[in-house]
Protein backbone atom coordinates (compact mmCIF):
# COMPACT_ATOMS: atom_id res chain seq x y z
CA UNK A 1 0.00 0.00 0.00
CA UNK A 2 1.64 3.42 -1.26
CA UNK A 3 0.82 6.25 1.33
CA UNK A 4 0.52 10.02 -0.45
CA UNK A 5 1.25 13.17 1.37
CA UNK A 6 -2.03 13.90 1.70
CA UNK A 7 -2.67 10.49 3.90
CA UNK A 8 -0.25 11.29 6.06
CA UNK A 9 -0.98 14.68 6.86
CA UNK A 10 -4.87 13.36 7.86
CA UNK A 11 -3.46 10.30 9.76
CA UNK A 12 -0.87 12.88 11.63
CA UNK A 13 -4.25 15.29 12.57
CA UNK A 14 -5.99 12.64 13.59
CA UNK A 15 -2.96 11.25 15.62
CA UNK A 16 -2.49 15.11 16.57
CA UNK A 17 0.86 15.43 15.66
CA UNK A 18 1.86 18.44 14.27
CA UNK A 19 4.24 17.38 10.85
CA UNK A 20 6.05 20.17 8.94
CA UNK A 21 4.92 19.83 5.70
CA UNK A 22 8.79 19.21 4.96
CA UNK A 23 8.45 16.29 6.41
CA UNK A 24 5.49 14.54 4.92
CA UNK A 25 7.40 13.61 1.65
CA UNK A 26 9.82 11.14 3.35
CA UNK A 27 7.46 9.73 5.88
CA UNK A 28 4.90 8.72 2.98
CA UNK A 29 7.78 7.03 1.87
CA UNK A 30 9.15 5.42 4.93
CA UNK A 31 5.61 4.14 5.92
CA UNK A 32 4.45 2.52 2.66
CA UNK A 33 7.91 1.00 2.55
CA UNK A 34 6.66 -0.49 6.06
CA UNK A 35 3.31 -1.55 4.97
CA UNK A 36 3.80 -2.97 1.53
CA UNK A 37 6.34 -5.37 4.42
CA UNK A 38 3.06 -6.10 6.49
CA UNK A 39 1.09 -7.05 4.02
CA UNK A 40 2.78 -10.47 3.77
CA UNK A 41 0.80 -11.33 5.94
CA UNK A 42 -2.27 -11.48 3.00
CA UNK A 43 -0.23 -14.32 2.17
CA UNK A 44 -1.76 -16.51 5.56
CA UNK A 45 -5.03 -18.24 5.41
CA UNK A 46 -6.96 -17.06 8.34
CA UNK A 47 -10.33 -18.47 7.07
CA UNK A 48 -12.40 -19.19 10.13
CA UNK A 49 -9.78 -18.10 12.55
CA UNK A 50 -10.86 -16.08 15.19
CA UNK A 51 -8.65 -12.44 16.42
CA UNK A 52 -6.84 -13.23 19.23
CA UNK A 53 -6.75 -9.34 21.04
CA UNK A 54 -4.67 -11.16 24.52
CA UNK A 55 -3.52 -13.63 26.06
CA UNK A 56 -4.95 -12.85 29.59
CA UNK A 57 -8.06 -14.86 30.35
CA UNK A 58 -10.79 -13.24 28.65
CA UNK A 59 -13.23 -12.58 31.55
CA UNK A 60 -12.01 -9.63 33.51
CA UNK A 61 -12.13 -10.37 37.48
CA UNK A 62 -14.53 -9.00 39.06
CA UNK A 63 -14.34 -6.68 42.69
CA UNK A 64 -16.49 -5.76 45.46
CA UNK A 65 -18.02 -1.76 44.20
CA UNK A 66 -16.10 0.19 46.25
CA UNK A 67 -13.84 3.31 47.08
CA UNK A 68 -9.94 1.45 46.14
CA UNK A 69 -8.58 5.25 46.07
CA UNK A 70 -8.93 8.86 46.16
CA UNK A 71 -7.64 11.74 48.18
CA UNK A 72 -4.97 12.28 46.30
CA UNK A 73 -6.06 15.86 44.84
CA UNK A 74 -2.43 17.42 45.60
CA UNK A 75 -0.39 14.15 43.77
CA UNK A 76 -2.38 14.35 40.66
CA UNK A 77 -1.55 17.79 40.15
CA UNK A 78 1.89 18.10 40.83
CA UNK A 79 3.21 16.80 37.32
CA UNK A 80 0.43 19.41 35.69
CA UNK A 81 2.00 21.82 33.19
CA UNK A 82 -0.35 24.47 34.00
CA UNK A 83 -2.87 24.08 36.92
CA UNK A 84 -5.08 26.67 38.54
CA UNK A 85 -7.45 26.71 41.80
CA UNK A 86 -6.90 23.18 42.10
CA UNK A 87 -7.76 22.27 38.33
CA UNK A 88 -5.54 21.39 35.29
CA UNK A 89 -5.63 24.29 32.48
CA UNK A 90 -6.04 24.55 28.89
CA UNK A 91 -6.00 27.64 26.33
CA UNK A 92 -9.62 28.55 26.10
CA UNK A 93 -12.23 26.37 24.17
CA UNK A 94 -15.27 28.15 24.25
CA UNK A 95 -15.36 31.89 23.49
CA UNK B 1 38.37 -11.91 48.33
CA UNK B 2 36.27 -11.18 44.76
CA UNK B 3 35.58 -7.75 44.31
CA UNK B 4 32.35 -6.91 45.51
CA UNK B 5 30.68 -5.76 42.11
CA UNK B 6 31.41 -9.38 40.74
CA UNK B 7 29.44 -11.54 43.52
CA UNK B 8 25.73 -12.52 41.60
CA UNK B 9 22.72 -12.26 43.53
CA UNK B 10 23.26 -15.32 45.34
CA UNK B 11 26.62 -15.26 46.44
CA UNK B 12 26.46 -11.51 47.59
CA UNK B 13 22.91 -13.08 49.75
CA UNK B 14 25.16 -15.72 51.21
CA UNK B 15 28.25 -13.43 52.17
CA UNK B 16 25.50 -10.67 53.65
CA UNK B 17 24.17 -13.16 55.46
CA UNK B 18 27.39 -14.92 56.89
CA UNK B 19 28.14 -11.05 57.94
CA UNK B 20 31.23 -11.03 55.79
CA UNK B 21 30.15 -8.01 54.09
CA UNK B 22 27.77 -5.70 54.82
CA UNK B 23 24.84 -3.91 52.31
CA UNK B 24 26.50 -0.42 53.27
CA UNK B 25 29.95 -1.99 51.88
CA UNK B 26 28.19 -3.43 48.79
CA UNK B 27 25.87 -0.53 48.14
CA UNK B 28 28.84 1.93 47.89
CA UNK B 29 30.78 -0.54 45.84
CA UNK B 30 28.05 -0.11 43.09
CA UNK B 31 27.17 3.75 43.77
CA UNK B 32 30.90 3.88 42.87
CA UNK B 33 30.61 1.69 39.89
CA UNK B 34 27.65 3.48 38.72
CA UNK B 35 29.78 6.36 38.30
CA UNK B 36 32.61 5.10 37.00
CA UNK B 37 30.48 3.30 34.33
CA UNK B 38 29.04 7.39 32.96
CA UNK B 39 30.85 6.93 29.70
CA UNK B 40 28.03 4.15 28.81
CA UNK B 41 25.12 6.31 29.81
CA UNK B 42 23.53 3.16 31.23
CA UNK B 43 21.88 5.37 33.32
CA UNK B 44 19.71 8.61 33.13
CA UNK B 45 19.10 8.91 36.90
CA UNK B 46 21.19 8.05 39.87
CA UNK B 47 19.74 7.83 43.15
CA UNK B 48 22.75 7.58 45.90
CA UNK B 49 20.84 8.64 48.62
CA UNK B 50 18.39 6.73 48.37
CA UNK B 51 20.36 3.51 48.24
CA UNK B 52 22.13 4.58 51.04
CA UNK B 53 19.31 4.68 52.89
CA UNK B 54 18.12 1.52 51.53
CA UNK B 55 20.94 -0.34 51.85
CA UNK B 56 21.18 1.20 55.81
CA UNK B 57 17.59 -0.40 56.40
CA UNK B 58 19.12 -3.46 54.91
CA UNK B 59 21.51 -3.59 57.63
CA UNK B 60 19.55 -2.94 60.10
CA UNK B 61 17.43 -6.06 59.09
CA UNK B 62 20.40 -8.65 58.93
CA UNK B 63 21.78 -7.46 62.07
CA UNK B 64 18.07 -8.76 63.26
CA UNK B 65 18.23 -11.76 61.32
CA UNK B 66 15.51 -10.34 59.73
CA UNK B 67 16.59 -10.51 56.25
CA UNK B 68 14.75 -10.48 53.47
CA UNK B 69 14.99 -11.97 49.77
CA UNK B 70 16.47 -9.71 47.94
CA UNK B 71 18.09 -7.70 50.79
CA UNK B 72 20.96 -5.32 50.37
CA UNK B 73 20.60 -6.27 46.69
CA UNK B 74 21.63 -2.82 44.47
CA UNK B 75 19.30 -2.97 41.30
CA UNK B 76 19.39 -0.63 37.92
CA UNK B 77 15.25 -0.27 37.36
CA UNK B 78 15.05 0.78 33.81
CA UNK B 79 13.57 4.30 33.15
CA UNK B 80 9.99 2.71 31.98
CA UNK B 81 9.13 1.67 35.49
CA UNK B 82 7.27 4.50 37.99
CA UNK B 83 9.01 4.94 40.38
CA UNK B 84 7.70 6.70 43.68
CA UNK B 85 9.40 10.80 43.77
CA UNK B 86 12.43 9.53 41.24
CA UNK B 87 12.18 10.96 37.66
CA UNK B 88 10.99 8.63 35.05
CA UNK B 89 11.24 9.94 31.55
CA UNK B 90 10.38 6.22 29.27
CA UNK B 91 13.55 7.75 27.11
CA UNK B 92 10.72 10.52 25.61
CA UNK B 93 10.87 14.46 25.59
CA UNK B 94 7.35 14.45 26.23
CA UNK B 95 7.79 13.24 29.75
CA UNK B 96 10.16 15.95 30.39
CA UNK B 97 10.30 16.51 34.52
CA UNK B 98 7.72 13.83 35.02
CA UNK B 99 7.95 12.50 38.72
CA UNK B 100 5.72 9.53 39.62
CA UNK B 101 3.91 10.32 42.90
CA UNK B 102 3.31 6.43 43.24
CA UNK B 103 5.37 3.57 42.75
CA UNK B 104 5.03 0.70 39.87
CA UNK B 105 4.01 -2.63 41.74
CA UNK B 106 6.86 -4.79 40.37
CA UNK B 107 9.27 -2.01 41.81
CA UNK B 108 7.50 -1.81 45.16
CA UNK B 109 7.51 -5.64 45.26
CA UNK B 110 11.20 -5.35 45.02
CA UNK B 111 11.94 -2.62 47.27
CA UNK B 112 9.48 -4.85 49.63
CA UNK B 113 12.08 -7.79 49.11
CA UNK B 114 15.10 -5.62 50.51
CA UNK B 115 16.61 -4.75 47.28
CA UNK B 116 18.20 -1.28 46.82
CA UNK B 117 17.78 1.43 44.16
CA UNK B 118 21.12 2.75 42.17
CA UNK B 119 19.24 4.33 39.54
CA UNK B 120 16.87 4.33 36.53
CA UNK B 121 18.59 3.04 32.81
CA UNK B 122 18.60 4.24 29.77
CA UNK B 123 15.93 2.89 26.74
CA UNK B 124 14.70 3.08 23.59
CA UNK B 125 11.73 6.03 23.83
CA UNK B 126 8.45 4.55 25.19
CA UNK B 127 10.47 1.25 24.65
CA UNK B 128 10.19 1.05 21.10
CA UNK B 129 13.58 -0.09 19.51
CA UNK B 130 16.15 -2.75 19.41
CA UNK B 131 19.46 -0.57 20.12
CA UNK B 132 19.19 2.08 22.83
CA UNK B 133 19.75 4.83 20.47
CA UNK B 134 16.30 6.60 20.20
CA UNK B 135 16.08 7.75 23.75
CA UNK B 136 15.79 11.68 24.29
CA UNK B 137 18.55 11.48 26.85
CA UNK B 138 21.51 10.10 24.52
CA UNK B 139 22.48 6.91 23.06
CA UNK B 140 23.66 3.81 25.80
CA UNK B 141 27.31 2.32 24.97
CA UNK B 142 27.60 -1.53 24.98
CA UNK B 143 30.69 -2.34 26.97
CA UNK B 144 31.53 -5.05 24.61
CA UNK B 145 33.66 -3.99 21.70
CA UNK B 146 34.76 -6.53 18.58
CA UNK B 147 38.17 -7.85 18.87
CA UNK B 148 40.39 -4.96 17.86
CA UNK B 149 38.22 -2.26 17.02
CA UNK B 150 37.03 0.21 19.40
CA UNK B 151 34.05 1.00 17.29
CA UNK B 152 31.20 1.63 20.12
CA UNK B 153 28.33 -0.68 19.80
CA UNK B 154 24.88 -0.46 20.61
CA UNK B 155 23.94 -2.74 23.85
CA UNK B 156 20.67 -3.97 21.85
CA UNK B 157 17.08 -2.97 23.31
CA UNK B 158 14.82 -1.64 23.95
CA UNK B 159 16.23 -2.21 27.57
CA UNK B 160 20.14 -1.53 26.52
CA UNK B 161 20.66 0.91 29.52
CA UNK B 162 19.77 -2.02 32.28
CA UNK B 163 21.88 -4.29 29.62
CA UNK B 164 24.99 -2.56 29.56
CA UNK B 165 24.60 -1.36 33.36
CA UNK B 166 24.44 -5.29 34.70
CA UNK B 167 27.17 -6.50 32.33
CA UNK B 168 29.88 -3.51 33.09
CA UNK B 169 29.03 -4.73 36.69
CA UNK B 170 26.95 -1.45 37.33
CA UNK B 171 24.36 -2.56 38.96
CA UNK B 172 23.88 -6.53 40.55
CA UNK B 173 21.05 -7.23 38.51
CA UNK B 174 18.37 -5.06 36.66
CA UNK B 175 14.76 -4.98 35.46
CA UNK B 176 13.56 -4.47 32.04
CA UNK B 177 10.76 -4.72 29.94
CA UNK B 178 10.30 -7.08 26.75
CA UNK B 179 6.88 -6.52 24.23
CA UNK B 180 8.86 -7.70 21.32
CA UNK B 181 12.20 -8.90 22.72
CA UNK B 182 13.57 -5.75 24.68
CA UNK B 183 14.63 -7.77 27.68
CA UNK B 184 16.17 -10.61 25.92
CA UNK B 185 17.92 -9.23 22.61
CA UNK B 186 19.90 -6.62 24.67
CA UNK B 187 20.65 -9.59 27.29
CA UNK B 188 22.31 -11.45 24.05
CA UNK B 189 24.20 -8.27 22.99
CA UNK B 190 25.49 -7.60 26.40
CA UNK B 191 26.51 -10.88 27.82
CA UNK B 192 23.97 -11.68 30.23
CA UNK B 193 20.91 -13.38 31.01
CA UNK B 194 17.81 -11.90 30.18
CA UNK B 195 13.84 -13.11 31.11
CA UNK B 196 10.60 -12.01 29.59
CA UNK B 197 7.85 -13.92 32.07
CA UNK B 198 4.47 -15.59 30.91
CA UNK B 199 2.18 -12.75 29.98
CA UNK B 200 0.45 -11.70 33.22
CA UNK B 201 3.18 -13.29 35.37
CA UNK B 202 4.14 -9.15 36.39
CA UNK B 203 2.30 -6.76 37.23
CA UNK B 204 2.26 -4.08 34.61
CA UNK B 205 0.71 -1.42 37.17
CA UNK B 206 2.76 1.69 37.15
CA UNK B 207 4.77 0.93 33.59
CA UNK B 208 4.47 3.26 30.88
CA UNK B 209 2.42 1.54 28.60
CA UNK B 210 3.73 0.48 25.29
CA UNK B 211 1.49 -2.13 23.45
CA UNK B 212 -0.23 -3.72 26.74
CA UNK B 213 -1.69 -7.33 24.82
CA UNK B 214 2.50 -7.56 25.03
CA UNK B 215 4.36 -5.96 27.05
CA UNK B 216 5.87 -7.73 30.81
CA UNK B 217 8.58 -7.47 33.30
CA UNK B 218 11.50 -9.16 33.58
CA UNK B 219 14.91 -10.03 35.30
CA UNK B 220 18.20 -8.87 33.77
CA UNK B 221 21.00 -10.61 35.55
CA UNK B 222 24.81 -11.96 35.51
CA UNK B 223 23.26 -15.85 36.13
CA UNK B 224 20.20 -17.64 35.32
CA UNK B 225 19.94 -18.34 39.12
CA UNK B 226 20.38 -14.95 39.57
CA UNK B 227 17.13 -14.30 37.15
CA UNK B 228 14.87 -16.76 39.61
CA UNK B 229 15.19 -15.25 42.95
CA UNK B 230 14.82 -11.59 40.98
CA UNK B 231 11.54 -12.88 39.44
CA UNK B 232 9.81 -14.44 42.62
CA UNK B 233 10.23 -11.27 44.23
CA UNK B 234 8.93 -9.19 41.33
CA UNK B 235 6.01 -11.61 40.27
CA UNK B 236 2.67 -12.00 41.56
CA UNK B 237 -0.83 -11.09 41.55
CA UNK B 238 -2.10 -7.45 41.39
CA UNK B 239 -5.58 -6.55 41.44
CA UNK B 240 -4.86 -3.17 39.95
CA UNK B 241 -3.85 -5.02 36.54
CA UNK B 242 -6.76 -6.70 35.17
CA UNK B 243 -4.16 -9.00 33.03
CA UNK B 244 -2.20 -9.95 35.84
CA UNK B 245 -2.79 -13.71 36.71
CA UNK B 246 -4.19 -15.05 40.36
CA UNK B 247 -1.48 -18.27 39.99
CA UNK B 248 0.86 -18.74 42.57
CA UNK B 249 4.60 -17.46 42.49
CA UNK B 250 6.69 -21.38 42.04
CA UNK B 251 10.10 -21.18 44.07
CA UNK B 252 11.77 -20.66 40.37
CA UNK B 253 15.29 -21.33 42.08
CA UNK B 254 14.22 -24.64 43.53
CA UNK B 255 13.46 -25.79 39.96
CA UNK B 256 16.84 -25.26 39.09
CA UNK B 257 18.07 -28.84 39.69
CA UNK B 258 19.81 -29.93 36.64
CA UNK B 259 18.07 -32.53 36.10
CA UNK B 260 16.64 -32.15 32.51
CA UNK B 261 16.61 -35.89 31.59
CA UNK B 262 13.73 -37.57 29.06
CA UNK B 263 13.23 -33.97 28.68
CA UNK B 264 12.03 -32.98 24.98
CA UNK B 265 13.78 -30.28 23.62
CA UNK B 266 11.61 -28.71 20.33
CA UNK B 267 13.96 -27.02 17.54
CA UNK B 268 11.48 -24.88 14.85
CA UNK B 269 12.80 -25.93 11.30
CA UNK B 270 11.72 -22.31 10.17
CA UNK B 271 14.34 -20.27 12.74
CA UNK B 272 16.97 -21.58 10.18
CA UNK B 273 16.70 -18.13 8.60
CA UNK B 274 18.20 -16.62 5.42
CA UNK B 275 20.86 -14.60 6.09
CA UNK B 276 21.75 -15.97 9.61
CA UNK B 277 25.66 -15.91 9.79
CA UNK B 278 26.79 -19.38 10.36
CA UNK B 279 28.71 -18.77 13.87
CA UNK B 280 24.84 -18.62 15.44
CA UNK B 281 23.34 -21.28 13.48
CA UNK B 282 26.66 -23.45 14.71
CA UNK B 283 26.01 -22.18 18.23
CA UNK B 284 22.22 -23.43 18.51
CA UNK B 285 23.81 -26.91 17.33
CA UNK B 286 26.24 -26.63 19.73
CA UNK B 287 23.23 -25.55 22.88
CA UNK B 288 21.06 -28.62 21.03
CA UNK B 289 24.02 -30.86 21.66
CA UNK B 290 24.71 -30.04 25.32
CA UNK B 291 21.12 -29.97 25.86
CA UNK B 292 21.53 -34.06 24.49
CA UNK B 293 24.39 -34.75 26.57
CA UNK B 294 22.50 -34.05 29.50
CA UNK B 295 20.00 -36.22 29.07
CA UNK B 296 17.36 -34.12 27.16
CA UNK B 297 15.83 -35.48 23.79
CA UNK B 298 15.62 -32.91 20.94
CA UNK B 299 13.19 -33.00 18.82
CA UNK B 300 11.97 -31.20 15.38
CA UNK B 301 9.24 -29.24 15.78
CA UNK B 302 7.69 -26.65 13.29
CA UNK B 303 6.81 -23.36 13.91
CA UNK B 304 5.18 -22.50 10.48
CA UNK B 305 3.99 -18.80 11.17
CA UNK B 306 7.44 -17.39 12.43
CA UNK B 307 7.82 -15.21 9.54
CA UNK B 308 4.44 -13.44 9.83
CA UNK B 309 5.30 -12.96 13.74
CA UNK B 310 7.33 -9.40 12.80
CA UNK B 311 4.81 -8.15 10.26
CA UNK B 312 1.82 -9.19 12.65
CA UNK B 313 3.94 -7.46 15.67
CA UNK B 314 4.38 -3.95 13.56
CA UNK B 315 0.46 -3.86 13.44
CA UNK B 316 -0.33 -5.05 16.82
CA UNK B 317 2.10 -3.04 18.61
CA UNK B 318 1.83 0.30 16.57
CA UNK B 319 -2.04 0.30 16.92
CA UNK B 320 -1.89 -0.57 21.06
CA UNK B 321 0.57 2.19 21.60
CA UNK B 322 -1.06 4.83 18.97
CA UNK B 323 -4.16 4.23 21.93
CA UNK B 324 -1.30 3.99 24.91
CA UNK B 325 0.32 7.26 23.62
CA UNK B 326 -2.88 9.37 23.51
CA UNK B 327 -2.80 10.19 27.20
CA UNK B 328 0.34 12.15 26.13
CA UNK B 329 -1.62 15.40 25.93
CA UNK B 330 0.35 18.26 27.65
CA UNK B 331 -2.44 18.47 30.25
CA UNK B 332 -2.00 16.50 33.21
CA UNK B 333 1.98 15.96 33.29
CA UNK B 334 5.19 16.27 30.83
CA UNK B 335 6.22 18.33 27.73
CA UNK B 336 4.01 21.08 27.07
CA UNK B 337 4.25 23.15 23.90
CA UNK B 338 1.68 26.34 23.83
CA UNK B 339 -0.46 26.67 21.12
CA UNK B 340 -3.54 29.05 19.94
CA UNK B 341 -6.04 26.43 20.61
CA UNK B 342 -6.34 23.36 22.73
CA UNK B 343 -5.90 21.14 19.45
CA UNK B 344 -2.74 23.48 17.89
CA UNK B 345 -1.25 22.25 22.01
CA UNK B 346 -1.87 18.75 21.56
CA UNK B 347 -0.33 18.99 17.98
CA UNK B 348 2.62 21.26 19.19
CA UNK B 349 3.33 18.95 22.18
CA UNK B 350 3.44 15.92 20.43
CA UNK B 351 5.13 17.22 17.50
CA UNK B 352 7.93 18.20 19.43
CA UNK B 353 8.06 15.74 22.19
CA UNK B 354 7.54 12.37 20.19
CA UNK B 355 10.98 11.55 18.20
CA UNK B 356 11.35 9.73 14.82
CA UNK B 357 10.83 5.86 15.89
CA UNK B 358 7.89 7.04 18.12
CA UNK B 359 6.10 8.87 15.77
CA UNK B 360 6.38 6.65 12.73
CA UNK B 361 4.90 3.65 15.13
CA UNK B 362 1.79 5.81 16.29
CA UNK B 363 0.77 6.92 12.43
CA UNK B 364 1.12 3.16 11.54
CA UNK B 365 -0.71 2.47 14.44
CA UNK B 366 -3.65 5.21 14.05
CA UNK B 367 -3.70 4.75 9.90
CA UNK B 368 -4.15 0.54 10.75
CA UNK B 369 -6.81 0.98 13.41
CA UNK B 370 -8.86 4.10 10.67
CA UNK B 371 -12.30 3.79 9.30
CA UNK B 372 -11.93 1.29 6.30
CA UNK B 373 -8.64 -0.71 7.50
CA UNK B 374 -9.35 -1.88 10.76
CA UNK B 375 -10.32 -5.22 8.69
CA UNK B 376 -7.43 -5.36 6.74
CA UNK B 377 -4.76 -4.78 9.18
CA UNK B 378 -6.03 -4.95 12.59
CA UNK B 379 -8.14 -7.86 12.93
CA UNK B 380 -6.03 -9.55 10.26
CA UNK B 381 -2.98 -9.63 12.64
CA UNK B 382 -4.72 -10.63 15.15
CA UNK B 383 -5.95 -13.44 13.04
CA UNK B 384 -2.24 -14.31 12.53
CA UNK B 385 -1.59 -13.96 16.43
CA UNK B 386 -4.32 -16.79 17.09
CA UNK B 387 -1.95 -19.16 13.82
CA UNK B 388 0.77 -17.84 16.02
CA UNK B 389 -0.09 -19.15 19.23
CA UNK B 390 -1.69 -22.27 18.04
CA UNK B 391 1.34 -23.34 16.42
CA UNK B 392 3.16 -23.42 19.89
CA UNK B 393 0.40 -25.05 21.25
CA UNK B 394 0.57 -27.70 18.85
CA UNK B 395 4.63 -27.66 18.96
CA UNK B 396 4.23 -28.03 23.21
CA UNK B 397 1.96 -31.08 22.80
CA UNK B 398 5.22 -32.56 21.43
CA UNK B 399 8.08 -31.09 23.60
CA UNK B 400 8.58 -29.35 27.22
CA UNK B 401 10.73 -26.29 25.82
CA UNK B 402 12.05 -24.90 22.73
CA UNK B 403 15.49 -23.71 22.05
CA UNK B 404 16.53 -21.18 19.87
CA UNK B 405 19.21 -18.26 18.93
CA UNK B 406 17.99 -14.73 21.15
CA UNK B 407 18.86 -13.26 17.96
CA UNK B 408 20.16 -12.88 14.39
CA UNK B 409 23.39 -11.57 15.15
CA UNK B 410 25.92 -10.11 17.90
CA UNK B 411 25.73 -6.31 18.79
CA UNK B 412 26.33 -3.64 15.91
CA UNK B 413 27.58 -0.40 15.55
CA UNK B 414 25.57 2.96 17.08
CA UNK B 415 24.33 4.42 13.90
CA UNK B 416 23.92 1.31 11.88
CA UNK B 417 19.95 -0.06 10.28
CA UNK B 418 19.09 3.82 11.75
CA UNK B 419 17.40 4.47 8.04
CA UNK B 420 15.93 1.33 7.98
CA UNK B 421 13.50 0.65 9.96
CA UNK B 422 12.85 -2.96 8.87
CA UNK B 423 16.18 -4.00 9.18
CA UNK B 424 16.35 -2.79 12.64
CA UNK B 425 12.76 -4.54 13.34
CA UNK B 426 14.53 -7.66 12.04
CA UNK B 427 16.81 -7.90 15.34
CA UNK B 428 13.51 -9.23 16.90
CA UNK B 429 12.41 -11.71 14.79
CA UNK B 430 12.79 -15.22 16.67
CA UNK B 431 11.42 -13.38 20.26
CA UNK B 432 8.51 -11.36 19.16
CA UNK B 433 6.52 -14.73 18.26
CA UNK B 434 7.24 -15.34 22.03
CA UNK B 435 5.27 -12.09 23.14
CA UNK B 436 2.38 -12.44 20.59
CA UNK B 437 1.92 -16.42 22.13
CA UNK B 438 2.32 -14.75 25.79
CA UNK B 439 4.65 -17.42 26.50
CA UNK B 440 8.38 -16.96 28.72
CA UNK B 441 11.46 -16.92 27.31
CA UNK B 442 14.93 -16.61 28.36
CA UNK B 443 18.48 -15.49 26.78
CA UNK B 444 21.75 -17.26 28.12
CA UNK B 445 24.75 -16.06 26.76
CA UNK B 446 25.99 -19.20 25.03
CA UNK B 447 29.11 -18.14 23.74
CA UNK B 448 31.87 -16.07 21.80
CA UNK B 449 31.49 -14.54 18.00
CA UNK B 450 34.08 -14.38 15.71
CA UNK B 451 34.82 -11.39 16.80
CA UNK B 452 34.70 -11.77 20.40
CA UNK B 453 30.81 -10.63 20.83
CA UNK B 454 28.27 -12.56 23.12
CA UNK B 455 25.78 -14.22 21.84
CA UNK B 456 22.55 -15.96 23.27
CA UNK B 457 20.71 -19.19 22.93
CA UNK B 458 16.46 -18.94 23.87
CA UNK B 459 14.88 -21.30 25.93
CA UNK B 460 10.84 -20.76 25.47
CA UNK B 461 9.05 -22.59 28.07
CA UNK B 462 4.85 -23.26 28.14
CA UNK B 463 2.87 -20.14 29.35
CA UNK B 464 3.35 -20.53 33.43
CA UNK B 465 5.88 -22.98 33.37
CA UNK B 466 8.90 -20.69 33.47
CA UNK B 467 10.25 -23.68 35.79
CA UNK B 468 11.03 -26.01 33.03
CA UNK B 469 12.56 -22.94 31.22
CA UNK B 470 14.84 -22.10 33.81
CA UNK B 471 16.20 -25.66 34.62
CA UNK B 472 16.75 -26.04 30.72
CA UNK B 473 18.18 -22.33 30.99
CA UNK B 474 21.08 -23.65 34.07
CA UNK B 475 21.78 -26.37 31.61
CA UNK B 476 22.79 -24.45 28.98
CA UNK B 477 24.24 -22.27 31.18
CA UNK B 478 26.56 -24.82 32.69
CA UNK B 479 27.51 -26.54 29.77
CA UNK B 480 28.33 -23.18 27.77
CA UNK B 481 30.83 -22.11 31.06
CA UNK B 482 30.52 -18.21 29.30
CA UNK B 483 32.83 -16.52 31.52
CA UNK B 484 34.41 -13.91 28.87
CA UNK B 485 33.66 -10.06 30.43
CA UNK B 486 33.69 -7.01 28.65
CA UNK B 487 36.71 -4.85 27.72
CA UNK B 488 34.61 -2.35 30.20
CA UNK B 489 33.96 -2.63 33.40
CA UNK B 490 33.25 -0.15 35.84
CA UNK B 491 35.74 0.53 37.59
CA UNK B 492 38.30 -1.09 36.03
CA UNK B 493 40.86 1.50 33.91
Amino acid sequence: MALDKATVARIATLARIKLPEAEQEHLAGELSHILTWIEQLNEVDTSGVEPLASIAAADLPMREDVVTDGNCHDDILTNAPAASGGFFTVPKVVE
Amino acid sequence: MTALTELTIAEARDALRAKKISARELTEAYIAAVEAARPLNAYVTATPERALEMARASDARLAKGEALPLEGMPLAIKDLFCTDGVPTSAGSRILDGFKPPYESTVTGNLWRAGAVMLGKTNMDEFAMGSSTTTSALGVTENPWRRRGDNCPLVPGGSSGGSGAAVAARAAIAGTGTDTGGSIRQPASFCGIVGMKPTYGRCSRWGIVAFASSLDQAGPMTRSVRDAAILLKAMAGHDPRDSTSAPNPVPDFEAALTGDIRGMKIGVPEEYRIDGMPAEIETLWQRGIEWLKAAGAVPVEISLKMTKYALPAYYIIAPAEASSNLARYDGVRFGLRVPGRTLDEMYENTRGEGFGAEVRRRILIGTYVLSAGYYDAYYLKAQRVRARIAADFAEAFQRCDAILTPTAPSAAFPIGEKQDDPIAMYLNDVFTVPVNLAGLPGISVPAGLSSDDLPLGLQVIGRAFDEETMFRVASVIEAAAAFKARPPFVAGEA
